[in-house]
């Protein structure tokens, strides 16, 4: 409807704000469940063997402890792989927790002791003496790299002639870089409550971007059709970690099914390093070009790590072939197996690492064509995805540029690296493109009025601190005409109408397009209602004629208006329910989002230490639901995209083949004081392919393209390049 | 977390007639409590100190100051006589830990913090720390964050503390009081390099307490620095941290102290380093000097020599900013 009144595109609160500032957001591990009990995990010390013995005794003989569950009691649980392929596996062998007697990884959970309460839960499962036969194992990419695999990606074929175009081309970069192990460490841990009813069936209270994929999952994994029902109102962060069931929710379901019992499992922190995480990666880039710095040939080639069950995999390498004009482009991406638990989607995977590759290399480029780094992208700028050879619905990265720019004084960059000081302090400026997808997948929303004038929307999609509920209601309020305060919007509930995995960038798209759609059948409904009673101004009337603003149903040459409330107290409650898929009309188009981002840094000359002292983020993603909750979700981009700079590594010790900075002591995530004034540009950007609302997305652009901006900008103020994540200050001194 | 007991005493020497084999004091419990739930440490006893009457900060007879066990690392940090007379007391207590685990944190703990060492931290890795003759993992391992002096070949692990490397510079000195009554040490000899003992921290005997900090009168107020050089601008521990502080006459040092952290088991000073600079002019080539003669001797593990040109960088940044005046 759009009208002066309508809330969409206006920068208002979080719906849930108050209830989550107050404490009343109930979050997985919270809910009050009579009589339950708590579980916790022994985690493997080893990353390759055998279980040889399991020795409980200790631990059974504390009063309160209630169950030691190991692979050798646990209930019946599938024994093929279909039934634990989740909506976002990889290809291979999903993990199945306490399946059999192999060690897979170290951290794996081996055991989970249940207690009446948490504190002895935990103590009992130190108890535990677990005797392994031990295996060699590998967890260093570096070593393995001659063992990796194509991965199972469809990457685009090769287009023109890369070797000879290379060769042919005046300029040449040829680099390799590096980035390590990130994991997700969202504030709330992983948890689940499992609320074992009387009749068998499970009430579940999960942490997950999905809770209907938990549920299929569930329900296939023990055999339990139709008897699992998962909640997650609340997440506290997920940023990937919750788009596969993690394995405290199986846990949990085989001692609530074992005890008929209701029982909670919550990972701890320590925990939370021992499931997915962003890959270790090597990516070597080959960029050639004319005198000019029009590209003339790019190649990228990608190695990952991954499990030994699964091969993970993510669109790394494509964004070479995509993000800017050029006939010769060669792509390639391999995995090398692991003794790991497999990786793990995270905040824009594989563009995080791979745009940061590209764009360094871009930077690189620059530097020998001698051109500034934003000529060199604008000489290249394309409106054409060339690994599909189709147009952008719309791309607007040329007003990001140039908006980004003129914000930043871009024009006030030294040319010449380490040339510009203050005091101590090396002072250097650098930019970067981001790119990601504008995706849609099928989801259903239903749209009821209840009696009172009262719009209740729901789908059963999640709002992982990215503003789902407030950008709902939004469209919903919108769809129907009605203020903020009368629509609520309802989610993390399996029971209701289906929806994809939170993840993408894709839930406005998707859900949201449901949402209109569910409101538009009952706009159709409403009018039906009110055509009823044979004298009704209405008659004759149909959607086009008619208007749904200020809660009510107006003829549009305002003859006749009445509020929607007064035709539900007549009808009853009414209803629609929709599913949308993505229009074909996309099929001809290339779709994405795009971004500048642009960044200024000091370096002290003499300790290296690194300040990111000013960032300007231009965005072009469609049309703008909320501001100010998709403003949110651009600057934690930007702030993990600086932490993947300067700060974040999960260290592994590959003679132990085990992470050893497994808390937020040691892994190293910005603090306040590492993070300036972030400054977030929207571009207007008006689409009218991608779907009804115009609208791409938000939650991974606004990460893409920080890293290469800020070790850009450390290039333009010392004039050295650190090749490999994160850039502490050892790696610049 | 194992099972214990726990007893609030009132009066100190009931809190040291309960100390056993299997106890452990606690006061902020900012570390303990981590360690205990990580089952690195599992004390069948906590005899809660809080109650004990340690929170006074008075003046000495020699006009120093004595500061209760029990002050907060907070309260310290922002007391009037710390922030006018022992600046760099102050600037190094600010640069350590967080808000909420300063306000936390007492003085007595904050000398009896556990190293960082990533190996110590996970029971399911040998530690002679830890364990007793389990061996070290950082030394062939992961130590980027560890010892560059001092070191033995049984543990490469840092004391992690700021507050503790201004008072090594200060001279300060720590009173305890135990089973066998009660003993002043200076701060330089509190803590102990590791040798072949490295599950001893310091030179306490089983069941000491410490009561509280004394400072000398000489504060260094006019000319001292804490330059502490870390990952990220707050909240990590120093990868190398240096208090510097001068007394100065015009542009002549008179007299210098300098102490280091993060790079070895203990707050690591050198006299022959601080001769280096007295009756010098203040100046880059003294400060080098200084810098280097503290470093002799420093070897490094596989990750970790960076740390030494780092700590000669940060020594005659910190020296050149005291001589400058200490900035308030």
């Amino acid at each position: 409807m759009n009208s002066a009144n309508s809330p969409l595109g206006k920068p208002l609160d979080r719906v849930d704000g108050p209830l989550k500032v107050t404490g009343k957001a109930c979050y997985a591990a919270e809910a009050e469940v009579p009589g339950l009990l708590y579980g916790a995990v022994v985690s493997s010390s080893i990353a390759r063997g055998r279980i040889k013995g399991i020795d409980a005794a200790a631990a059974e003989a504390l009063p309160g402890v209630r169950l030691v569950l190991t692979h050798q009691n646990r209930p019946p649980v599938a024994s093929y792989d279909e039934p634990y392929e989740d909506d976002d596996a990889a290809d291979g062998s999903p993990f199945r927790p306490l399946y059999n007697d192999r060690v897979l990884y170290s951290g794996q959970p081996l055991a989970l002791v249940v207690a009446e309460t948490q504190a002895l839960a935990r103590h009992a499962a130190s108890l535990v003496r677990i005797e392994y036969e031990v295996e060699a194992h590998q967890t260093d990419l570096q070593a393995a790299r001659e063992q990796a695999h194509d991965a199972p990606a469809e990457l685009p074929e090769p287009r023109g002639d890369f070797d000879s175009a290379c060769a042919a081309a005046a300029k040449r970069v040829d680099c390799e870089y590096g980035t390590p192990v990130e994991h997700h460490n969202p504030m709330e841990p992983h948890a689940s409550i499992v609320q074992y009813q009387p009749g068998g069936e499970l009430l579940i209270h999960d942490k997950t971007q999905g809770v209907q994929n938990c549920q299929r999952y569930l329900e296939q994994v023990f055999d339990m059709q139709g008897k699992i029902r998962v909640l997650s109102p609340f997440v506290g962060g997920a940023f990937g970690s919750g788009l596969r069931p993690q394995y405290q929710l199986p846990l949990a379901v085989m001692a609530a099914l074992k005890l008929k019992a209701s029982v909670r499992v919550e990972l701890t922190r320590q925990q939370m390093f021992t499931f997915g995480y962003r890959p270790r990666t090597f990516q070597q880039l080959k960029l050639a070009a004319d005198g000019e710095g029009r590209l003339r040939a790019i190649e990228h080639k990608a190695i990952g790590q991954t499990s030994r069950f699964e091969d993970f995999t993510e669109h790394e390498v494509e964004w070479s072939g995509m993000l800017y004009a050029c006939d010769n482009v060669r792509l390639g991406y391999r995995l090398a197996p692991l003794d790991v638990y497999t990786p793990l989607d995270m905040r824009a995977p594989g563009a995080t690492i791979g745009v940061y590759a590209l764009e360094c290399a871009m930077d690189e480029l620059a530097h020998e064509v001698g051109i500034d780094p934003l000529e060199l992208r604008l000489r290249n700028y394309t409106d054409i995805n060339g690994n599909e050879g189709k147009r952008y619905s719309s791309k607007e990265l040329r007003a990001c540029y140039q908006q980004g720019a003129e914000r930043f004084g871009w024009s006030r960059r030294p040319a010449q690296p380490r040339s510009l000081r203050d005091g101590h302090q090396l002072v250097g400026m650098g930019m970067a493109t981001g790119v990601w997808e504008a995706m849609q997948m099928p989801a259903s929303a239903r749209a009821c009025l209840d009696a009172d004038g009262r719009l209740l929307v729901t789908s059963a999609t999640a709002d992982i601190g990215t503003g789902t509920y407030t950008a709902m209601t939004q469209i919903a309020a919108d769809a129907m005409g009605l203020s903020m305060a009368e629509v609520e919007f309802r989610l993390g509930d399996s029971s209701l109408p289906q929806a994809p995995l939170e993840g993408g960038s894709a839930t406005v798209s998707s859900v949201g397009s449901a949402v209109q759609r569910a409101c538009a059948g009952l706009r159709q409904k409403l009018l039906d209602a009110v055509q009823q009673s044979p004298a009704s101004p209405f008659t004759g009337a149909n959607l086009e004629t008619v208007e749904f603003v200020d809660g009510q149903l107006r003829l549009k040459s305002g003859e006749h208006a009445v509020p929607l409330r007064d035709i539900v107290q007549v009808s009853g409650a009414l209803e629609a329910e929709a599913s949308v898929k993505p229009d074909e009309k996309r099929d001809a188009w290339a779709t994405g989002t795009h971004s500048a981002v642009f960044v200024e840094v000091r370096v002290d000359e003499d300790l290296g230490t690194i300040k990111v002292s000013r960032v300007v983020s231009a965005i072009a993603a469609g049309r703008i639901v909320n501001p100010k909750t998709a403003g949110n979700q651009i600057v934690g981009g930007v702030v993990w995209g600086i932490g993947q700079a300067l700060h974040e590594e999960t260290l592994i010790d590959h003679r132990l083949g085990r992470y050893m900075n497994h808390n937020l002591a040691e892994y190293h995530i910005p603090v306040n004081a590492d993070i300036p004034e972030i400054d977030v540009i929207f571009v207007e950007e008006h689409d009218e392919i991608v779907n009804d609302l115009g609208s791409k997305g938000v939650g991974e652009i606004g990460i893409v393209g920080v890293a290469a901006a800020v070790a850009n900008a450390i290039y333009n103020a010392t004039g050295k390049r650190v090749r490999d994540l994160p850039i502490t200050l050892d790696k610049v001194l | 977390m194992t099972p214990f007991s726990y007893q609030r005493p009132e009066r100190i020497d009931q809190a040291i007639a309960l100390h056993g084999p299997q106890s452990r004091y606690i006061a902020g419990g900012t570390n303990l409590l981590d360690l205990m739930k990580e089952n690195v440490l599992q004390p069948g006893q906590l005899i809660d100190i809080n109650g004990l009457p340690l929170r006074e900060i008075e003046r000495t007879a020699e006009g120093g100051l004595r500061i209760g066990a029990l002050v907060s690392n907070a309260d310290l940090a922002w007391h009037p006589q710390i922030e006018q007379r022992y600046p760099l007391l102050s600037k190094a207590i600010l640069a350590g830990a967080s808000p909420q685990l300063r306000n936390m944190a007492s003085t007595g703990g904050n000398l009896l913090q556990r190293t960082r060492c990533y190996y110590f931290y996970d029971t399911a890795t040998p530690c002679n720390k830890r364990e007793p003759g389990s061996g070290c993992s950082a030394r062939d391992g992961r130590n980027r964050i560890h010892a560059i002096l001092g070191a033995s070949e049984h543990c490469a692990a840092v004391h992690p503390s700021d507050m503790c490397v201004a008072l090594a510079a200060l001279d300060a000195r720590v009173h305890v009081e135990g089973t066998h009554g009660k003993r002043r040490l200076e701060l330089v000899d509190f803590h102990r390099l590791p040798g072949d003992q490295p599950q001893q921290d310091n030179v306490l005997i089983e069941g000491e307490l410490i009561t509280a900090i004394e400072l000398p009168v000489e504060g260094f107020a006019s000319h001292c620095a804490y330059l502490k050089v870390r990952d990220r601008a707050s909240y990590a521990f120093a990868l190398v941290s240096v208090a510097a502080a001068l007394e100065m006459d015009g542009d002549i040092i008179r007299r210098g102290r300098i102490a280091l952290g993060g790079v070895a088991h203990k707050p690591w000073r050198l006299e022959e380093a601080e001769e280096l600079l007295n009756g010098k002019r203040a100046e880059p080539e003294c400060f080098a000097a200084a810098a280097d003669r503290l470093l002799q001797g420093a070897q490094p593990l596989a990750d970790n020599a960076f740390k030494i040109d780092l700590a000669r960088r940060a020594i005659v940044r910190a020296l050149t900013e005291a001589a400058g005046g200490t900035v308030r």
